[in-house]
C-alpha cells in the first residue's frame, strides 16, 4: 500500500497543473468570499446578513468548482493520456490503487481546504466589523474559539475533501475527465436550483436534503433558520453517502471493466 | 451509405457543395457517437422530467386532510381569484369608488387639496373597538387618488384615470399596464391639483393644471368598445405597505373639491362602493363624506398589474423550465466532446487533411451540435409549460397567465438558448482543446454564475443585476413573461424570475459570446498545428 501511496503521490505531485489548481482553491475560495463580505455593508437592518460564519465562508460555493477538478484530473486524466493500462500493470491491485488514490486526494484537499478555510474566515474576521457587522449592532466577532464556527470551519474542510472524494469516484465510474466534471458540476450546483423554483415548499425541502451541496453546506449554518432542511451533521451524512456511492460505482466499473 | 460515400467523392463544384458535404461529414461523426446521441436523449428527459417533478407537491394547507394527518380528496385552490386586464394579465383591482352613471361625450373635473395615509408596520386590523390601533401616519408611494372612468365596476374592467400619488406626482393611468407622468411635486391645500379627463367617444384624454386655469396634457388613452354609459367618479386606493422586515395594510384619504361633470348627462346621485373588496381582507373598509362639490374620499387596494412578487401568492407558468439548466449542462459536455474528442484521439488530423477550410469544418460542427441541442431542447421544454401549469393549478397554486403566442416564445427561446450554450461550448473545446477545462468554464460562467446571482441570493441586488447582464446566463432572461413595472412597487428581484435584460436582449447576450468564442476558436484554429 505504501508503494501504491508513493506511486500516486508522484503521479499527482508531477502533474504540472496540481500545485496551481490547489493554490487556485484558496485564492477562489478566499476572494470569492472576501469580495461578498466586502459588498455587504450592515447599514439598515433589511441589508445585514444574519449569518457570520456562513458569510465568510461563501467562497466554498466556488472553491468547491477546482477542488471538483482537481480530483476530476487525479483519475480521468489517466484515461485521457493512456496512463491507466500502465498504472494497471504496475500496480494490478485495482481497489488498492483507488484507495492509494483517494488517500493521495484527501491529503491535498485537506491541505488546500484549511488553508482556504483559515483564509476565509481571517478575511471575514478583518473585512466583516468594516461593514458595521459590529458587536454594537449585535455581531459578536468571528472567532474559532467559538463552537459553532469552529464547527462550520472544521465541517467545511471535511465538505471539500467529501467533495474531492465524489468527484474522484465520478471520475473513475466515467473514465473521461470531460463527462466527470460535467457530472459532478450538474450534481453540485443543480440541486440548489432546482429547489429555488419548486412548486411547493415541500418539494423543495425534499431538494434540499437529498443534494450533496445543499445538505452538506447546512454544516456552516450558525444561526439564521428556525427550520434547517436537514441538520448539520446529518447534512454532511448526505455528501459521504453520496460520496461513497460514487467510489462504490467507481470501484466496480475499475473492477469489471477494461482500463 | 455507399451512395453517400459515391457522392462525396465524385464531389466537386460549388462553396454550397462542400459545405454541404462538411456538414454531413459532421453529421455523420455525431449520430455515429452512440454516448453523444444518448445524451441528448438524456438532455430533453431530465429537462421534461425535472420541469414536472418541480411544478408537483402541494402547497402548504391546501390539501384537505383527514384527522389523522392523511390527505382527503384532491387539493383545492387556496388563493383568492385574481382578476384579469384587458390586455390578458393578471391584475390588482381594489379601490374605493364614489361613482355616477355618466352618458355620452363629456368631461369630469376635480380639485384635489390633500393626500394622506397611515400604515400598520405590525398588527394589521386590531380586534375590538379601534381596529387602527396598529395603524401610524405615513403615505405609501404608490397611494393613488384622483378621478376614473370605467364601463363597470367589475374587478379587471379598462378604465383610465387621472390621479395624484404618494411620492410620484400626477399620473395619467389606464389599463393597468400603462402610466404617463404630469405634475410633479406633492399634493397640498397650498399646492392643490386640479385633474381632468375629457372623454370623446372611446377616447379619454387626462389634463392636470396647478391653478385650474391653465391647462396640460398628460396623456390619452383609447377604451375599444366603450359604452355609452360609462362609470365616473373619485376614487382612493394605497397599496400594501412592504419593507425588508415585513407587509402590512394601508390606506389613504384624498380631499377634493370643485367637483363638475360638465357635458355629459349625469343620472342618479353620488354612490360609494368598494371595487375588488375580496382583495382587501385585512383592510379597513375605507368610505367617502360629501358637502356639496367637496369630498373626502378613503380607501385602500390598488389599481396595477400584479406579478410574482407582489402580495399576491402565485406562481409563473413556466416556473419548472429552469430545469433547462439540467438539459444545458448535457449539451455543454457534448459541445465541447464534439470538438476535444477529435484532438484527443487525433480524428482532427484526417479531418483537417480531409477538408483544410478550418473555419468552415468549425462552422459546420456549430451547425451539427446547435440544430441537435434545439431539437433536444425543443423535446424538453414543450410539455413542461402546459402540463407544468397544470400541475401547479391542480396544488392550489395561482399561475399568473401566460398567452399562447409567449408559451411559444418561451419555450423555443430556451431551446435556443440551449442551441447557442453548445455552439458557445464547442468553442471553448476549439479555444481550449482540453475537454475538462473547457466545460469547467463554460459551466462556470453560466452555471454557477446563475447560482451566485439567484438561488444563493447573498450577493447585493446591484451585483446580482451585473452578472445576469454581461454573463452569458442572462439568456435566462428568455424565460420571464411577467413584465417588470416601474409604476408599482413590487419585489422585481432575479429570485422572483425578473431579469434586468429584456427576453430577447439577454438572449442576445448569450449569442454575442458565442459569436466571440467562434471568431477567436476560428482564428486559433488557423494559427495553430492541429
Amino acid at each position: 500500500m505504501s508503494r501504491a501511496l508513493h506511486a500516486e503521490w508522484t503521479k499527482l505531485r508531477t502533474l504540472p497543473g496540481t500545485g496551481w489548481l490547489l493554490l487556485g482553491v484558496v485564492a477562489v475560495t478566499v476572494i470569492a468570499g472576501a469580495t461578498v463580505s466586502a459588498s455587504l455593508s450592515c447599514t439598515s437592518s433589511a441589508g445585514c446578513h444574519p449569518d457570520l460564519t456562513r458569510l465568510s465562508l461563501t467562497g466554498t460555493d466556488l472553491g468547491q468548482a477546482v477542488v471538483a477538478i482537481v480530483a476530476v484530473l487525479a483519475a480521468g486524466g489517466e484515461y485521457a493520456t493512456g496512463m491507466i493500462a500502465t498504472t494497471l500493470s504496475a500496480m494490478p491491485r485495482r481497489t488498492t490503487m483507488l484507495a492509494a488514490k483517494a488517500a493521495v486526494v484527501t491529503a491535498v484537499t485537506l491541505a488546500a481546504g484549511t488553508a482556504a478555510v483559515l483564509g476565509s474566515v481571517l478575511a471575514g474576521w478583518l473585512i466583516l466589523p468594516g461593514q458595521g457587522y459590529t458587536p454594537a449592532n449585535g455581531y459578536p466577532a468571528l472567532s474559532l474559539a467559538d463552537g459553532t464556527v469552529l464547527r462550520a470551519a472544521a465541517g467545511t474542510v471535511l465538505y471539500l475533501v467529501l467533495i474531492a472524494l465524489l468527484s474522484l469516484g465520478v471520475a473513475t465510474a466515467m473514465r473521461d475527465s470531460a463527462v466527470a466534471i460535467g457530472s459532478v458540476l450538474g450534481l453540485l450546483y443543480l440541486f440548489p436550483i432546482f429547489a429555488q423554483v419548486a412548486g411547493s415548499p415541500g418539494v423543495a425541502r425534499h431538494l434540499q436534503q437529498i443534494g450533496p451541496m445543499t445538505a452538506g453546506l447546512e454544516i456552516q449554518v450558525s444561526t439564521g433558520l428556525r427550520h434547517p432542511p436537514i441538520g448539520p451533521w446529518a447534512g454532511l451524512g448526505v455528501l459521504a453517502a453520496w460520496a461513497a456511492a460514487a467510489l462504490l460505482a467507481g470501484t466496480l466499473v475499475l473492477r469489471v471493466r477494461d482500463a | 451509405m455507399s451512395a453517400a460515400a459515391t457522392q462525396e467523392r465524385s464531389g466537386t463544384g460549388t462553396e454550397q457543395d462542400s459545405f454541404g458535404r462538411l456538414l454531413h461529414a459532421e453529421w455523420t461523426k455525431f449520430r455515429t457517437v452512440r454516448g453523444w446521441v444518448i445524451a441528448m436523449v438524456v438532455a430533453a428527459a431530465v429537462t421534461a422530467g425535472v420541469g414536472l417533478y418541480a411544478a408537483s407537491g402541494p402547497q402548504a394547507g391546501c390539501q384537505p386532510v383527514t384527522p389523522s394527518g392523511q390527505p382527503a380528496g384532491p387539493p383545492g385552490p387556496c388563493h383568492p381569484s385574481v382578476p384579469v386586464g384587458p390586455g390578458g394579465e393578471a391584475v390588482s383591482d381594489s379601490f374605493y369608488f364614489v361613482h355616477q352613471t355618466l352618458r355620452g361625450n363629456g368631461s369630469i373635473t376635480v380639485r384635489v387639496t390633500s393626500l394622506t395615509g397611515r400604515y400598520s408596520p405590525n398588527g394589521g386590523i386590531a380586534p375590538g373597538p379601534d381596529p387602527a390601533k396598529n395603524f401610524v401616519a405615513g403615505i405609501q408611494s404608490w397611494a393613488k387618488a384622483g378621478i376614473l372612468i370605467t364601463p363597470g365596476t367589475r374587478p379587471g374592467s379598462p378604465y383610465a384615470a387621472m390621479m395624484v400619488t404618494g411620492h410620484h406626482g400626477v399620473r395619467m393611468q389606464d389599463n393597468y399596464t400603462q402610466d404617463a407622468p404630469g405634475l410633479p411635486g406633492a399634493v397640498s391645500a397650498a399646492s392643490p391639483r386640479w385633474l381632468r379627463l375629457v372623454r370623446a367617444g372611446d377616447t379619454l384624454t387626462g389634463y392636470d393644471s396647478a391653478g385650474g386655469t391653465r391647462w396640460t396634457l398628460v396623456g390619452s388613452a383609447s377604451l375599444a368598445g366603450l359604452p355609452a354609459a360609462v362609470q365616473a367618479g373619485l376614487f382612493a386606493a394605497s397599496p400594501a405597505w412592504v419593507s425588508g422586515e415585513g407587509s402590512g395594510p394601508s390606506e389613504a384619504t384624498a380631499i377634493f373639491d370643485h367637483l363638475s361633470t360638465p357635458g355629459a348627462r349625469s343620472a342618479g346621485g353620488w354612490r360609494g362602493q368598494n371595487v375588488g373588496a375580496d382583495e382587501q381582507q385585512g383592510s379597513l373598509p375605507g368610505g367617502f363624506h360629501q358637502a356639496g362639490a367637496a369630498f373626502t374620499v378613503t380607501g385602500s387596494g390598488d389599481i396595477a398589474p400584479t406579478g410574482p412578487g407582489s402580495v399576491l401568492p402565485g406562481k409563473p407558468a413556466d416556473d419548472g423550465l429552469v430545469a433547462a439548466f439540467a438539459g444545458l449542462i448535457v449539451v455543454i459536455v457534448v459541445g465541447v466532446m464534439f470538438i476535444t474528442a477529435e484532438y484527443r484521439r487525433g480524428l482532427i488530423r484526417a479531418t483537417f487533411t480531409a477538408s483544410p477550410g478550418r473555419a468552415r469544418v468549425l462552422a459546420a460542427k456549430a451547425v451539427v451540435i446547435g440544430l441537435a441541442s434545439f431539437a433536444a431542447g425543443l423535446i424538453g421544454a414543450a410539455p413542461v409549460v402546459p402540463f407544468g401549469e397544470r400541475l401547479l393549478r391542480y396544488h392550489g397554486n395561482y399561475v399568473f397567465p401566460m398567452s399562447a403566442l409567449t408559451e411559444v416564445r418561451v419555450v423555443a427561446g430556451t431551446a435556443a438558448l440551449l442551441a447557442v450554450a453548445a455552439v458557445f461550448a464547442l468553442a471553448a473545446g476549439a479555444i481550449l482543446r482540453h475537454g475538462a477545462g473547457a466545460i469547467t468554464v463554460v459551466l462556470a460562467l453560466i452555471v454557477v454564475t446563475y447560482f451566485f446571482s439567484v438561488p444563493l441570493a447573498v450577493l447585493p441586488a446591484g451585483a446580482a443585476d451585473w452578472l445576469l447582464r454581461v454573463t452569458p446566463a442572462a439568456g435566462f432572461a428568455i424565460q420571464q413573461y411577467v413584465p417588470a413595472y416601474p409604476q408599482v412597487n413590487n419585489a422585481y428581484t432575479p429570485q422572483n424570475g425578473y431579469f434586468p435584460l429584456a427576453p430577447w436582449a439577454g438572449l442576445a447576450v448569450v449569442c454575442a459570446w458565442a459569436a466571440l468564442a467562434l471568431c477567436l476558436a476560428a482564428v486559433l484554429l488557423r494559427r495553430r498545428d492541429a
